[in-house]
C-alpha cells in the first residue's frame, strides 16, 4: 500500500501542471469522453480513476494543448490502442450494419404499423 | 447442517415446479378439475414456501459467517455491517439466482391465487409459470447452487465489492427483479392464451395489469440503479449505456411498449398478435439480460462473477422460453383475431407509434449491445459501442416517442380527431419553442439534441397537465380518477426525465483538478476551498474525509471522502452533494500526491449538475403513475370479479 502511494505519488510529480483554456479544456473533455478506457469496462477516459484512463486523460490534453485537432487525437490513439478505443465507432464496412439498424427497423415498424392501419373491411 | 437443509428446499421447490406444471395444466381440463386446480395451487405453494426458507436460511448463513459455504465466503466477511450482510445474501450471482427463482414462484402463486378469471386459461398459465419456475430452480440446483460447501473453510471472507455497499443497494437489485421475473407472468398468460385460443382482446385484459406491475417494479429498479450510479461512482453519471444496463432497460421499453399496446387491444382489439408477442418477449430479454449479466461474453462495470458454463445453461434455457413462446405464437397467432383498422390520426396509431419507436429502440440497444461480441466472432475487427452510438441512434427515436406522447390522450378511438386535439392543446404546443429558447438560453452550452429534449420535456410536462384538466372531471364523474391521474402523472414523468437528461447533458464541463489544502476552484459561479484532509475510519473501511467550504464557509460545508476497503483491498469514493432547486454541486475526492514543493494535494473532482432533480422526480412520477393505474384497474374491475363469483359459485374457489 504505501509503496502503492509512493508509486502515484511520483507519477504524479512528473505530471506537467499546465491548465488549459476553458474553450481548449472542453474540447478535450469532449473528446474524452469518446475515448474507452482500455482497462475498464466500457468507461470512457474522462469518468474513470484508473491509472491508465489518467494517462489517456493527460496524452489528450497534451495534444489539445500542442493545438493538434480532434481526427488527428482520435487517429494517434486508433493507432496505438485499435478501434476498439472509440466508443462511438467510425461508419465502415465492419460497422454499417450497426449504423443502418435504426433506420431498418423504424421502417419495419412502419411497415407493421400501417398494415395494422389498413384492414379495415369497409371504409367510410 | 444449514447449507444441507438448503441444499434440500432448492430440491424441494425444484420438484414442487414440475409437479406444478403438469399438475395446473390438467386442472384446464374444464368442468371437475378443482382438485387438479387446487393441486396446482398447492404445489406453488410448496415452491414458495421452500425457496423461501432457502433464502432466509442464507440470510441466516451470512449473519453467521459460515464461510464453510463457498458464496458466503466470497461475498461477506465478520466485519461487514449487518444490513450489508443481508444484502449480500443477493449481490451475488448464486444468491441474486435464488431471489430470481423465489420471486418466480411467488408470482406463480400469485397467479394461481389473483391470475385470470378465466379458470382454464388461469391455469395453463400457472403452468407455463411451472415450467418457467422448473428451468430457473433447475440452473440454481444444478450449476448455481448457493449453498455449495468450500473445504478448507476460510477464517475471513472475501469483502462484497464494496462500492455495492450501500443502502440503495440493500433494495435496488429486489426492486429490478420483481420487475424481470414479473415479466414472466405476461409470458406464462400469453403462452396459456394462445394454447387455448383465448381471443386477443380477452388475452390482453388478462395480461395487462401484471405487465403494468411489473413493469413499475421495473422502473424503480433502474432508477435506483441509476441514483446510486449518479452518487457511487464517484463522476456524477446516472446513465453509462453500459452493457447491464442495456440488458435491464431491453425488457423496460418493451414493458412500456406492452402496457400500452395491450390497452389498445382490450379497448379495441387491435394490434392482439403484436401484444401477445410483446408479452412473449419482453421475459425473454428479461433472461437474455441475464445471460449478458452472467455468462461472460461481456465485460461490463457491474457484471457478475463469469463463468461461461453457467452462460450455456443460461442460452439453454433461454432456448427453450424462446422456443416454446415462439413456436405457440407461429402456430395459434391466428386465433388471436385481427384489428379492425385505424385512421392515421386516432389513438391507436398514436399507441402504435409510440409501440413502434419503444420497439425499434430497444432492437437499436440490443443491435448495439451485442455487435462487437457478433462481430468479433465473424472475424472482424474489435470495436466499441459505447454512449455516443446510443444517443445518436437510440435518443431521438426515444424523444419522437416523448413528442408524440402528450397527443394520444386527446385523439378518439377508431376515427381521426388531430384537429380537435390541436385546438385543445394549444397553449401547450406554444410553450415548445418558449422552452427551447429559454433552455438555450440557460444552458450556454447546449447541444442542439438538448435543446431539443428539453423543450419536449417541457411540453409533455404541460401536456400531462392539459391531460388532467380536460379528461379529470369526466373520469371522476365515472369513476375512473385513478386511471386518468396515473396516465398523467406517469407521461409527466417521462417530461421530467427528458428535462432533467437535456439539463444535465448541458452542465459545465467537470473539473478536475489537484487542490492542496487553502486552494480553490471554481464552478458553476462558485467557490470551492479545500478546507483540510482528516482520517475517518468506518466499521471495515479507512477514509480520508476532505472539508469543501462552499464560497467560503456561508454556502455551506461539503465532505467527500475517500475510502480503503483492506477485506476488498479497493478504494472507493463517497461523493457529497449540495442540492439546490438550480441542481446539485457535486464533489469527490481522489489520490493524494506530493508535489514538487513538497505540499500534498488532492485529486478533486468538481461538477455541477443543473435540474439533476427532475430526474429522480420523473421516475418518481413514472413510479407512482404506474402505480395508481395499477390501482384504479383494479378497483374497476372488482365489481366484474364479485359478479364473477356469483355467476358460477361452485367453482369461483
Amino acid at each position: 500500500m504505501k509503496a502503492l502511494i509512493l508509486a502515484l505519488a511520483l507519477a504524479a510529480q512528473a505530471a506537467p501542471a499546465g491548465q488549459l483554456s476553458a474553450d481548449d479544456e472542453a474540447r478535450a473533455q469532449a473528446l474524452m469522453r469518446e475515448v474507452r478506457c482500455m482497462v475498464c469496462a466500457g468507461e470512457s477516459i474522462l469518468d474513470s480513476n484508473a491509472a491508465q484512463a489518467q494517462d489517456m486523460r493527460r496524452y489528450v490534453r497534451e495534444q489539445v494543448a500542442q493545438g493538434a485537432d480532434d481526427d488527428a487525437v482520435r487517429e494517434a490513439l486508433v493507432q496505438r490502442f485499435g478501434y476498439a478505443v472509440l466508443m462511438r465507432p467510425p461508419v465502415d464496412s465492419n460497422t454499417i450494419l450497426l449504423w443502418v439498424t435504426p433506420v431498418v427497423l423504424v421502417l419495419l415498424g412502419g411497415g407493421l404499423l400501417a398494415n395494422a392501419m389498413r384492414k379495415r373491411p369497409t371504409k367510410p | 447442517m444449514i447449507a444441507e437443509l438448503g441444499r434440500y428446499l432448492i430440491a424441494l421447490a425444484l420438484l414442487a415446479s414440475l409437479v406444478q406444471i403438469f399438475v395446473a395444466w390438467r386442472g384446464a381440463g374444464g368442468v371437475g378439475r378443482t382438485a387438479y386446480v387446487k393441486a396446482g395451487q398447492a404445489a406453488s405453494e410448496i415452491a414458495v414456501l421452500a425457496a423461501g426458507a432457502a433464502m432466509i436460511l442464507l440470510i441466516a448463513s451470512f449473519l453467521r459467517s459460515d464461510f464453510s459455504i463457498a458464496y458466503v465466503a466470497a461475498n461477506s466477511s465478520v466485519d461487514k455491517p449487518l444490513a450489508y450482510k443481508i444484502a449480500a445474501s443477493w449481490g451475488g450471482h448464486e444468491g441474486s439466482m435464488l431471489l430470481w427463482c423465489l420471486l418466480l414462484a411467488v408470482f406463480g402463486y400469485g397467479l394461481a391465487r389473483f391470475g385470470p378469471k378465466d379458470d382454464g386459461l388461469r391455469s395453463r398459465a400457472v403452468s407455463f409459470q411451472g415450467l418457467l419456475q422448473t428451468l430457473f430452480f433447475g440452473f440454481l440446483a444444478f450449476a448455481s447452487n448457493p449453498f455449495e460447501r468450500l473445504s478448507p473453510v476460510p477464517l475471513q471472507g472475501a469483502e462484497l465489492n464494496p462500492i455495492l455497499q450501500d443502502p440503495l443497494l440493500v433494495i435496488h437489485p429486489p426492486m429490478l427483479y420483481v420487475g424481470y421475473v414479473g415479466l414472466s407472468t405476461a409470458f406464462a398468460i400469453a403462452a396459456a392464451g394462445l394454447m387455448q385460443k383465448t381471443p386477443g382482446r380477452a388475452l390482453a385484459a388478462a395480461i395487462r395489469p401484471w405487465a403494468l406491475g411489473a413493469w413499475t417494479a421495473l422502473t424503480a429498479g433502474i432508477a435506483l440503479g441509476a441514483f446510486w450510479a449518479y452518487y457511487e461512482l464517484g463522476w456524477g453519471g446516472w446513465w453509462f449505456w453500459d452493457p447491464v444496463e442495456n440488458a435491464s432497460f431491453m425488457p423496460w421499453l418493451l414493458g412500456a411498449a406492452l402496457i400500452h399496446s395491450s390497452i389498445a387491444t382490450e379497448k379495441r382489439g387491435a394490434f392482439p398478435g403484436w401484444t401477445v408477442f410483446l408479452a412473449l418477449l419482453a421475459y425473454i430479454l428479461s433472461i437474455l439480460g441475464a445471460f449478458l449479466v452472467r455468462s461472460g461474453v461481456i465485460t461490463s462495470v457491474h457484471a457478475f462473477a463469469l463463468d461461461p458454463e453457467r452462460g450455456v445453461w443460461i442460452l439453454g434455457m433461454l432456448g427453450v422460453s424462446s422456443v416454446a413462446g415462439f413456436l405457440l405464437f407461429a402456430l395459434r397467432a391466428g386465433s388471436l383475431g385481427e384489428g379492425d383498422g385505424f385512421e392515421p390520426t386516432s389513438k391507436e396509431a398514436l399507441i402504435g407509434a409510440n409501440n413502434l419507436l419503444l420497439a425499434a429502440t430497444s432492437g437499436v440497444v440490443l443491435v448495439g449491445t451485442l455487435y462487437p461480441m457478433l462481430l468479433e466472432m465473424m472475424g472482424g475487427a474489435t470495436i466499441s459501442v459505447g454512449a455516443p452510438y446510443f444517443n445518436a441512434a437510440a435518443t431521438p427515436l426515444l424523444l419522437i416517442a416523448a413528442l408524440l406522447m402528450p397527443v394520444a390522450p386527446f385523439l378518439p378511438w377508431s376515427n381521426g380527431g388531430l384537429k380537435n386535439a390541436v385546438s385543445q392543446m394549444r397553449a401547450a404546443l406554444m410553450l415548445i419553442p418558449v422552452a427551447a429558447v429559454i433552455i438555450a438560453l440557460l444552458f450556454a452550452g447546449a447541444s442542439p439534441l438538448a435543446v431539443v429534449g428539453g423543450a419536449i420535456g417541457v411540453w409533455a410536462i404541460s401536456g400531462a397537465v392539459m391531460d388532467l384538466g380536460q379528461f379529470l372531471p369526466v373520469a371522476m364523474a365515472r369513476g375512473q380518477k385513478l386511471l386518468v391521474i396515473g396516465r398523467a402523472m406517469a407521461h409527466a414523468g417521462v417530461g421530467f426525465i427528458a428535462l432533467g437528461a437535456a439539463a444535465d447533458a448541458s452542465r459545465p464541463p467537470d473539473q478536475n483538478i489537484a487542490l492542496a489544502p487553502g486552494e480553490s476552484v471554481a464552478i458553476a459561479g462558485r467557490e470551492l476551498t479545500l478546507d483540510g484532509v482528516r482520517r475517518a475510519d468506518g466499521p471495515n473501511y479507512m477514509a480520508d474525509r476532505a472539508r469543501i467550504l462552499v464560497d467560503g464557509g456561508e454556502g455551506g460545508v461539503m465532505s467527500p471522502e475517500r475510502r480503503f476497503y483492506a477485506g476488498a483491498n479497493q478504494t472507493t469514493r463517497e461523493v457529497a452533494l449540495k442540492s439546490s432547486i438550480a441542481g446539485d454541486l457535486y464533489v469527490s475526492v481522489g489520490e493524494a500526491r506530493l508535489r514538487q514543493d513538497g505540499s500534498t494535494a488532492f485529486e478533486t473532482r468538481v461538477a455541477f449538475h443543473p435540474l439533476i432533480w427532475s430526474l429522480s422526480l420523473g421516475a418518481i412520477f413514472i413510479v407512482l403513475g404506474g402505480g395508481l393505474s395499477l390501482t384504479g384497474r383494479m378497483r374497476a374491475h372488482a365489481p366484474l370479479v364479485e359478479r364473477d363469483a356469483s355467476a358460477r359459485p361452485a367453482e369461483a374457489v
